[in-house]
């Protein structure tokens, strides 16, 4: 599949790193353009491509900058670089090989909510990224694109990269700046949201790094460019598609939003040793799985909502017929076992539960109304806890029930799971 | 003297024991970039665990405390929290086998058997000469390159158990 690459075009491009080098591929003149901007105006330009949260939410981005208030308060951006949601790896791309593309997306962000300050939020265990984002920074300051007058405009912005420190509840917007003020990342309640209380108590626009990279495409090629690609005029823009699991050729596609899955498996080189797709799962952990025949579901926000599951981060997770689902949903459901930060009790409970039945299944100590008995553990965990996280966990372990009760019942009858485990290195045993 | 007294006295000594200049320095530094001191909490505690040996023993969670002026009680809070943080003493060198789906669908199972094998300890167990402990840990974001693992602050990716077992003999 052909496709103009936007958000990747430097990616092996080690020129990029510095700020000469990004400026040869047409790098900062979009925040230039914007510097000359009605504040307004930029916000309205990123409504008008319709571009939606990169993030899992998939919340119109301009319109979130607008709901920040005009009012005489320090405003912030943060930018959610804690990338820890299980499959993706897009970020993370974005930032070690092209971080100035992030760092003039925040910049523009900034200009248009009338923020000064930028912390980029990344989880801690992406010391490298970290570093590259750091080292771009301080050269962005040399070189008068951040500071005290960003390109000799007298407006000042300042940019911090904040390392977190290993949970993945800190991708939750509120637990990121519970997280970012030093506390534990446990969400907060909401309302108010952040955009009226945020950070330290001001307004706030929180944005993945993949929605702020669309930023400067945006505004130098146009709305209508952006609107051109895509499915339909509520799914738009190029997209990064991070596909792991069994397929021949892993790794981080950049297609037009709405690609339908067979296509990207294609792109992706195919199953992985010319195996058969059983399941995938197509955003992210927290998406619930879909089966072989859904394969060609186009991978948009609405396309898939409507298939019951989501676009999520766009983390493709691909899965063969030598899979045993239930195993693949216990690993989930420890995940986010681990990950809950504690604090409502339905998802605390609920999800240590969920992991404990689906592991009691595979081990083939299930009984016999397990099934049901997860269907309704996560009937309690859904819709009752303070954030996402507790809806995302049941996800996987509400489709595995509704999608492969046969496959749960055969581990519980047989008592042992029916899928031989596959070893992958059979020299080293 | 009373509770309370020894109780401040305590902290106070243990408080002596610690943080270098130069990572007081850092953390000023940092401390400049929040509204608030306890923002700066989180990059105070990454800089306090890189001087003394990966972990956060009590009296240097007690130093990063007085340093930011806040309760002691509020940073052990955030440093149990987070899984970056350690409470106990960690090998030279920590190994973090990623087996999260993306991971385990390629092999991570046998990463991680073939890290007990090399290192004869059990997880999170540091190996008789201080060299090595390792973990299984959650998604690091390098599902392209599965099975991985993060060994201090490098990626090692599209493992073998082989290949693995010779990175961690390569550690000094």
């Amino acid at each position: 599949m052909a496709f103009e690459k936007t958000l990747t075009q430097n990616v092996g491009n080690p020129d990029a790193l510095t700020v000469a080098g990004y400026k040869k591929n047409g790098g900062y003149t979009a925040l230039e353009a914007a510097l000359k901007m009605e504040p307004d105006a930029i916000t309205q330009a990123v409504k008008d491509s319709g571009l939606r949260g990169r993030g899992g939410a998939g919340f119109p981005a301009g319109m979130k900058w607008s709901f920040i208030p005009k009012i005489d308060k320090p405003k912030y951006l943060v930018c959610n670089a804690d990338e820890s949601e299980p499959g993706t790896f897009k970020d993370r791309l974005l930032m070690e090989y092209d971080p100035h593309q992030l760092i003039e997306g925040c910049a523009i962000c900034c200009r248009a909510v009338g923020a000064n300050t930028t912390y980029i939020y990344i989880r801690g265990e992406y010391t490298k990224a970290a570093r590259i984002l750091e080292d771009a920074i301080r050269e962005a300051y040399q070189a008068g694109i951040l500071g005290d007058s960003v390109m000799g405009s007298g407006w000042k912005l300042d940019m911090y990269v904040h390392m977190g420190a290993g949970a993945y509840i800190c991708g939750e917007e509120t637990g990121m700046l519970e997280s970012l003020e030093g506390k534990r990342g446990q969400p907060r309640v909401k309302p108010p949201f952040p955009a009226v209380v945020g950070a330290f108590g001001c307004p706030t626009v929180i944005n993945n790094v993949e929605t702020l990279c669309n930023v400067p495409h945006i505004l130098n090629r146009g709305a209508a460019w952006f609107k051109s690609i895509g499915t339909d005029e509520r799914n738009t823009g190029p997209k990064l598609y991070a596909v792991s699991g069994h397929v021949e050729k892993p790794g981080t596609y950049e297609l037009p939003l709405g690609v339908s899955f067979d296509e990207l498996l294609e792109v992706c080189g195919g199953m992985y040793k010319g195996g058969t797709l059983k399941a995938f799962i197509p955003g992210g952990a927290s998406a619930p799985i879909l089966k072989a025949s859904e394969s060609h579901l186009k991978m948009d926000f609405d396309t898939l909502a409507k298939a019951g599951s989501m676009l999520g981060s766009a983390a493709v997770i691909v899965m063969d017929e030598t899979t045993c689902m239930v195993r693949a949903a216990a690993r989930l459901a420890k995940f986010f076992a681990h990950e809950s930060c504690g604090q409502c009790t339905p998802c605390r409970e609920g999800t240590n539960w969920m992991e404990i039945i689906l592991h009691r299944i595979e081990s083939g100590h299930g009984h016999q109304n397990d099934a049901d008995l997860l269907y309704s553990v996560s009937k309690n965990v859904g819709g009752n806890s303070l954030c996402a996280l507790g809806d995302a966990a049941i996800g996987p372990v509400r489709s595995l029930v509704e999608k492969f009760r046969d496959e749960i019942e055969q581990h519980i009858r047989e008592h042992a799971c029916p899928v031989p485990h596959r070893r992958y290195f059979a020299a080293a045993a | 003297m009373s509770a309370t007294a020894e109780q401040t006295a305590s902290v106070a000594e243990l408080a002596l024991a610690t943080l270098p200049d130069a990572a007081k320095a850092e953390i000023a530094e940092i401390r400049k970039r929040y509204p608030t001191a306890q923002a700066a909490l989180l990059p105070a505690l990454h800089i306090a665990q890189r001087n003394f040996d990966g972990w956060l023993a009590e009296p240097v969670i007690a130093a990063v405390a007085t340093e930011l002026g806040l309760p002691v009680s509020t940073v052990y809070g955030v440093v149990t929290f987070y899984d970056l943080y350690h409470l106990k003493p960690v090998g030279r060198h920590r190994i973090r086998v990623c087996n999260n789906l993306s991971c385990q669908l390629r092999g991570a199972e046998e990463i991680l058997e073939a890290m007990r094998a090399e290192l004869g300890v059990g997880e999170d167990e540091v190996t008789d000469d201080g060299r090595c402990s390792y973990i299984h840990f959650e998604c690091l974001g390098s599902c392209d390159t599965a099975p991985m693992m993060m060994i201090d602050d490098d990626y090692h990716e599209n493992l073998t158990p082989e290949t693995a077992r010779e990175i961690v003999r390569g550690l000094k």
